[in-house]
């Protein structure tokens, strides 16, 4: 058994670029203000002075060219990590993430691989407003050829992020702001991996099963911590990865709860909770005691006054009544 | 038009204008064949964009690379594959859509690559292609090897976003690749001058403090390898170098465009008549060397054996299967669901 450090979330993904990049030269960090301004999230703070300008590239502001640049830098054998600031500016990359990244290996029938992770802090908060509050993880999760990780604990962040740098496939690996200053344990153990396309049930329970991802686990955690106390058992599964998506868990879960609410911070249309509402109904429909519950963001762009911001948005309380509407 | 430095024209030997003559050649009968191929109904899909027209500046540029360098470019990929040496079976396979294509069916005329040629591919996105050719590059420079990437560029690329952020980024990190402009006067159905403010696209290459050289007759082969090799000196040991080549095209912007545009014909017939790179490179030889006639009888039976051998090759190639349109989503396991 590996020793424990208590670290936040940022700093075990920190660690995580950094063994890695101990481990293997072709691995490189590019991106705005990744270097001598040490990352806007603090995620890639020292690198610039361990490995120099080479292996940790301060790009400008050129979304295109930098998803652009990596998928061409993975292709010729490098293997690039690439850092959007947040999310939201990955959309101006959505041709390169999409067009290119995801479907070069297929397009080309597997002559070229592209073995990058474009890394984008993702999620709402702190009324940062309507074009810099998106949780877009299931458009990218959309496309055959992209994998999509969204960690919910600095211990997954850290063997989920080694495991995509080490992978052949591109990954967009998302990173909630909200996450990166909680802590939480962390192998000390430089080749802790954890498998790509492995979901991971966070609490056993028998009542209802609560399906989630990255910060709607610390909801379900909380809101199954409350119902516990008024004899409320839930099962928390967390996703990890929306692609590959490993629903097994949720099933096995689903045959004893024969329940179930999907809690996502992202919005409600065509979202993640849709996907696993129709997988249920198609191969569980004879355990069904009740309809799928989802919880999500309400379907607005989100405001700037705090008040309202938080009308919005999913949370412990919501998740709670959404569990009592399926008992 | 710029003025070459680094070889006279005298000094082309014959050898390598036929063998030059032979590929131009040899890429005109194809993209003829595929056009006729087309019209039969066996080249099937809605895109196809042929080279013809364009035979100088894909094998002038070419011509002066390594092995080792690397080639990427648009959608307008089949010169550039049969230059680049991808042999024309699999090219013509790919048309119809076979495995022995070079992209075993799934890519398409648009989609054309060969990973042994470092030939990096058509892309059918405007301008998508741009930015992959910096990463390209970039490897070349983080492995210090001195390999350069050569990526062509059409006009209406010029105008679109991938262009500015990936030019900026190659001179601002010193890449070597040499964007290659071809300019056929045309981006689908918008006139250069319709869509730049600026026309003269080479001059963008100031605004990235970038290397220069200029605007070159793309129908002259001996030209554009004058420019390229100088291009490709300056790359391997500076940086990236942008250069323009004017030329034309011949079968309009895709296949499945339903008239070649009226107000362009006139202006074809006079490309076709007096600035076809073909018959530029032909009376040039025959202006330089005696009794070559024979030669040129010989080149021309030779290619079309090879465009013949080829549909014939593709015909009877096998079609793909369930477990090809499976295969390759991702690199080591299964498509999802």
């Amino acid at each position: 058994m590996a020793e424990h450090k208590n670290l936040p979330m940022r700093e075990a993904l920190r660690m995580a670029l950094l063994e890695e990049m101990r481990r293997d030269e072709r691995v490189f960090v590019m991106g705005e203000e990744v270097g001598q301004w040490h990352g806007t999230h603090r995620v890639t703070n020292g690198l610039l002075e361990e490995f120099g300008a080479k292996r940790v590239r301060d790009t400008p502001i050129s979304e295109m060219a930098i998803a652009g640049t990596a998928v061409g830098a993975a292709m010729a054998g490098l293997r690039p990590v690439a850092e959007m600031m947040t999310i939201n500016f990955a959309f101006l990359a959505l041709d390169a993430i999409i067009n290119h990244a995801a479907k070069i290996h297929y397009m080309f029938n597997g002559q070229f691989t592209v073995p990058l992770v474009i890394r984008a802090a993702t999620g709402w908060g702190e009324q940062a407003t309507a074009t810099h509050s998106h949780m877009p993880e299931p458009i990218f999760a959309h496309f055959p050829g992209l994998y999509v990780a969204c960690p919910s604990t600095p211990a997954d962040a850290y063997g989920m992020l080694k495991a995509s740098i080490r992978d052949e496939n591109p990954v967009l690996f998302t990173e909630t702001i909200a996450l990166y200053p909680k802590p939480g344990p962390v192998p000390e153990d430089p080749d802790f991996i954890l498998p790509i396309g492995k979901s991971d049930v966070k609490r056993e329970g028998r009542h209802v099963t609560i399906v989630t991802y990255a910060r709607g686990v610390e909801w379900s955690l909380k809101a199954a911590d409350e119902l516990a106390k008024e004899g409320v058992e839930c099962e928390v599964v967390d996703l990890r990865w929306l692609r590959p998506l490993d629903l097994e868990p949720v099933f096995e879960s689903f045959k004893k709860t024969n329940r179930c609410v999907v809690v996502e911070e992202s919005l409600p249309h065509f979202s993640v909770g849709s996907e696993i509402a129709a997988q249920i109904q198609d191969k569980m429909f004879d355990y069904m005691d009740a309809p799928v519950k989802r919880v999500s963001a309400l379907d607005v762009p989100l405001p700037y006054a705090k008040n309202i911001e938080l009308m919005a948005l999913p949370d412990a309380q919501k998740v709670i009544a959404a569990v009592k509407e399926v008992l | 038009m710029a003025t070459p430095k680094t070889k006279t024209r005298e000094t082309y030997k014959k050898e390598t204008l036929l063998d030059w003559y032979r590929q131009m050649v040899l890429i005109r009968q194809f993209e003829t064949r595929c056009d006729e191929l087309y019209r039969e109904k066996k080249i099937t899909g809605v895109y196809m964009h042929l080279y013809s027209g364009h035979e100088a500046t894909g094998v002038g540029t070419l011509a002066a690379l390594r092995e080792s360098d690397h080639v990427i470019t648009a959608y307008r990929d089949h010169g550039i594959a049969l230059a680049r040496g991808v042999p024309a079976n699999a090219i013509m396979a790919e048309m119809m859509g076979k495995t022995t294509g070079t992209s075993g069916g799934k890519g398409g005329s648009m989609h054309l690559a060969s990973r042994e040629h470092n030939f990096w591919g058509g892309y059918a996105i405007v301008a998508g292609h741009l930015p992959l050719a910096a990463g390209i590059a970039l490897e070349c420079r983080y492995n210090e090897t001195d390999n350069v990437v050569l990526c062509f560029v059409g006009d209406g690329a010029t105008n679109n976003g991938y262009f500015h952020e990936s030019l900026n980024l190659s001179a601002l990190w010193d890449l070597p690749v040499i964007w290659v402009i071809e300019n056929n006067g045309v981006g689908m159905g918008t006139l250069v001058k319709d869509a730049s403010a600026q026309v003269e696209l080479h001059k963008r290459a100031i605004a990235y403090d970038m290397k220069d050289l200029g605007r070159v007759d793309g129908q002259d082969v001996i030209a554009v390898h004058q420019v390229m090799t100088e291009a490709v000196e300056y790359a391997r040991k500076n940086g990236p170098v942008l250069f323009e080549s004017m030329t034309y095209r011949y079968k309009g912007h895709g296949v499945s465009d339903k008239q070649y545009d009226k107000r362009l014909a006139d202006e074809l017939q006079d490309w076709m008549d007096h600035k076809d790179p073909i018959k530029i490179l032909r009376q040039y030889i025959e202006s330089k060397f005696k009794n070559v006639d024979a030669e040129f009888q010989n080149i021309e039976k030779e290619t079309a054996k090879i465009v013949d051998e080829a549909v014939e090759y593709a015909v009877n190639s096998p079609d793909p299967t369930y477990e090809d349109l499976i295969a390759n989503v991702y690199v080591g396991r299964g498509i999802d669901g």
